[in-house]
């Protein structure tokens, strides 16, 4: 590889991408070579870097310099600036939401201070497109180790001493599944790696798939070794095309270098892997399903036992893990069990991948010790909620997880203390709530969802969901009673208990859990008819405070419906028959005017 | 479930039937003929065609040698298969829980007003097509929409009609619109 002065890292995750990122990286190549710079400074595209709220991400070494929201048009002063007159340009840094001062290093802001990285360890410093990077730090190490001096009873002795658990969800010991499948007797056996990454508001699986491919395959190849599989599966959702096509250039790759395929690193093992994309089911993620999918049929969950590892695709012995799973691999091999289990509390080890999303200042992916507590994600990394709102809740787990409130942020996040409150690990999607999120609303939207996904097989699932989802309807329609409440918990245990899948099984907890912690929001819905965050649009009224509009036209050129009378410099007025509560005229009524007011309950009714 | 109700619609394929059973097989060649990838077939035969013609489907179900009933089962079971032509312009709208969170049912409605279609339908002439997903994975970006295939994150009513306006206004979708995510 060629010696250059200073490396240009430029993030290329579907968050910059979609910010610009490409564009940045063409000017900064652009311009490298206008300044004559092309031998002394490389510009690399890298995957994820994680804070993908401040896309896109341009990141300058050896210096470690922090830069954000670039636009092709700052790059001339940039480049100039500090690759020829060594001045880092302080207004591209990141500024705390708390001081003042720009933060140059991106290891002296608090979002990535804080991080423990193992999965996302390359991440923003490789380009996933060349494995000679991966190689650089490490890649492939654990590898040659696991292939050339251990067998493969003590690859599976040190996963499982290392305490690594699924990072899908169910947190099922990875080492023991292993050994179950190595167990059996009958071949050929197959490896999977589920990156059907189907819950909203997780991309981890993506970030990993997109940022480091070649960790996932060594991981695949390590563990195809331990259990005896010839022949593997990447299962990638449809919606992430930019994970496949990095996935199938890896592949490629490690084909080309004798690490995959024939004879991998001369040791005489052969093993293969082909991608799979899926076709946009919820349900795929569910690792029968996904098997089915994988045979080419609809993705129906069957009963377990027998488990995949004894009887998984095409019947055969099947190991299916998810793909962080897979990530954490090379470096337990690598760097031993004792190195792994260091990290984390007494049940689950290692790290954990969360995504911070929803009402959060930091919004982006964190790698964080297991046992780490809630409050310190979500304040200490994430930089707490903005706009100075209060923190209402954490939805943790997708749709099979729930909503945690404030009282319980002292929490150590691990698998059983999550499923203690009410939520689950799942795939680790964090969603921040403050006071502006209905609760009754999630629990809808949840429902919404899982009625729709629900594959249909078992009526508890398939008929449970939809008409949970109808009582939580009428309950933000204004039009629910208090027996919906004893309905929706009956409901809730009869799907959980009536359905084959863990999927089924869990769905009633986005319900479940918010019945528990959120009692009085329920109550509000139902007997005052209001509804505390005014969200539910049955509840609220949008009104004009005459004292305070100008008549600036504003919001009455924006309503879609004409909802609004008035002219310039007289108060304006809604007509509250007309009015769809979209909430165009409250978004662009001026924030130093607020004249236009939500209000809920019957003083809205009223007027 | 994803409720689709397969409407047998008249053929629309560009295509005159000979060119389009070229296309299936060369498909259908290229993975073998695998009845497994069945799926993964559909799905390249979706790129070629925008859609999934009943004819389509036939001529699947004969190249792979398997019943018409099991490639429709596949094809009506998994959302990313469109059974009815898509328009020119394909708008989607992500409802993943952080969009939620951040009003992206309000940027779906917008989307519906403005557009004169719900979410799953396309416009008469086939101008334009609106869809619904369940998240994209770019939840930094919520409320997030992608029109031909570029995202657009942090939506509002303003950035919405700026987005739409070539879709109204009838443009040529932009080069690669189909190469996802766009910059």
């Amino acid at each position: 590889m060629k010696q250059v002065r200073a490396h240009l890292l430029v993030c290329s995750g579907t968050g910059c991408v979609s910010c610009g990122a490409f564009a940045l990286k063409e000017a900064l190549d652009k311009e490298i070579v206008r300044r004559g710079l092309q031998d002394e400074i490389l510009v690399v595209a890298t995957g994820c870097n994680g804070f993908c709220e401040r896309g896109p991400i341009l990141i300058v070494h050896p210096d470690n310099i922090f830069y954000q929201r670039l636009t092709a048009a700052d790059v001339p002063h940039l480049v100039e600036e500090h690759l020829l007159k060594g001045r880092p340009v302080a207004k591209h840094m990141y500024i705390p939401p708390t001081g003042k001062e720009p933060v140059p290093c991106m290891s002296d802001i608090d979002f990535f201070k804080h991080q423990r990285l193992i999965v996302l360890r390359n991440r923003g410093r490789i380009d996933p497109e060349k494995a000679e990077e991966y190689i650089a730090y490490d890649g492939y190490a654990a590898l040659g180790k696991a292939l050339t001096s251990m067998a493969p009873e003590a690859i599976i002795a040190e996963i499982s001493a290392a305490g690594l658990r699924g990072r899908g969800g169910a947190g099922f010991p990875t080492g023991k599944k292993w050994e179950f499948c190595r167990r059996e007797t009958a071949s050929p056996k197959y490896i999977i790696c589920n990156g059907d990454e189907g819950d909203p508001g997780a991309f981890m699986d993506r970030s990993v798939l997109e940022a480091d491919p070649h960790a996932v395959i060594e991981g695949m190849v390590i563990g195809a070794k331990a259990i005896g599989a010839a022949k593997g599966f990447i299962y990638i959702r449809d919606e992430y095309p930019l994970a496949v096509s990095r996935m199938s250039i890896a592949l490629g790759q490690a084909r080309d270098l004798g690490l995959l395929g024939e004879n991998i690193l001369g040791t005489g093992f052969d093993f293969d892997l082909e991608i799979v994309r899926g076709a946009g089911a919820f349900v795929s993620g569910e690792e029968t399903a996904l098997i089915a999918s994988i045979e080419g049929q609809r993705a129906f969950p069957r009963q377990r036992p027998p488990y995949p590892a004894q009887r998984g695709l095409w019947g055969k012995p099947t190991v299916i893990n998810n793909v962080e799973t897979w990530a954490n691999v090379p470096s337990i091999i690598q760097r031993g069990a004792a190195w792994f289990s260091g990290l984390g509390t007494a049940t689950s080890k290692g790290t954990k991948i969360f995504s911070l999303v929803g009402k959060i200042r930091n919004t982006g992916l964190v790698e964080v010790p297991m046992g780490i507590r809630l409050h310190d994600i979500i304040f200490g990394i994430g930089g707490g909620i903005p706009g100075g709102r209060e923190f209402k809740a954490v939805q943790i787990g997708g749709p099979s997880g729930g909503c945690i409130p404030k009282e319980l942020l002292d929490l150590p996040v691990d698998y059983e203390s999550l499923t203690q409150a009410g939520a689950m690990m799942g795939s680790g999607g964090m969603i921040v709530m403050d006071e502006d999120t209905c609760m009754v609303d999630i629990a809808l939207y949840f429902l919404r969802f899982t009625e729709e996904e629900s594959c249909g097989k078992c009526s508890p699932c398939r008929i449970g969901t939809r008409q949970m989802a109808e009582i939580l309807a009428r309950i933000t329609a204004g039009r629910g009673t208090l027996e919906d409440l004893t309905k929706l918990e009956a409901l809730a245990l009869t799907v959980k208990q009536g359905s084959l899948c863990g999927l089924g099984q869990t769905v009633p907890n986005p319900v479940l859990s918010t019945l528990r912690y959120f009692r009085d929001e329920y109550l509000a819905h139902i007997v005052d008819r209001t509804c505390p965050a005014r969200v539910c649009k049955n509840l609220i009224t949008y009104v004009i405070d005459p004292e305070k509009c100008v008549g600036c036209l504003l919001c009455l050129k924006n309503c879609p419906v004409d909802a609004i009378a008035g002219e310039n410099k007289k108060v304006h007025v809604i007509d509250q028959a007309a009015c769809i509560k979209c909430g165009a005229c409250f978004n662009v009524c001026p924030a130093k005017i607020q004249a236009v007011l939500k209000i809920t309950g019957d003083k809205g009714r009223e007027s | 479930m994803a409720r689709k109700t397969p409407r047998v619609a008249p053929s629309d394929t560009a295509l005159p039937a000979a060119e389009a059973r070229g296309v299936v097989r060369r498909v259908v060649g290229k993975y073998g003929g695998h009845k497994r990838a069945v799926i993964q077939i559909l799905q390249d035969l979706q790129e070629e065609f925008r859609w999934l013609a009943p004819e389509t489907l036939e001529m699947t179900a004969r190249e792979l040698g398997v019943p018409l009933a099991h490639v429709f089962s596949v094809a009506t079971f998994y959302k990313s298969f469109s059974l009815e032509p898509r328009g020119r312009h394909l708008c989607t709208v992500c409802m993943g829980t952080a969009c939620h969170v951040r009003g992206g049912a309000a940027i779906l409605e917008h989307f519906e007003r403005k557009l004169g279609i719900r979410a799953g339908e396309t416009s008469s002439g086939r101008e334009y097509t609106l869809e619904r997903v369940n998240c994209l994975g770019a939840c930094a970006l919520a409320p997030l929409v992608v029109v031909d295939g570029r995202y657009h994150g942090q939506m509002n009513e303003a950035k919405s009609n700026t987005v739409l306006k070539p879709v109204l206004a009838g443009d040529e979708p932009p080069e690669g619109s189909d190469e996802e995510p766009g910059g």
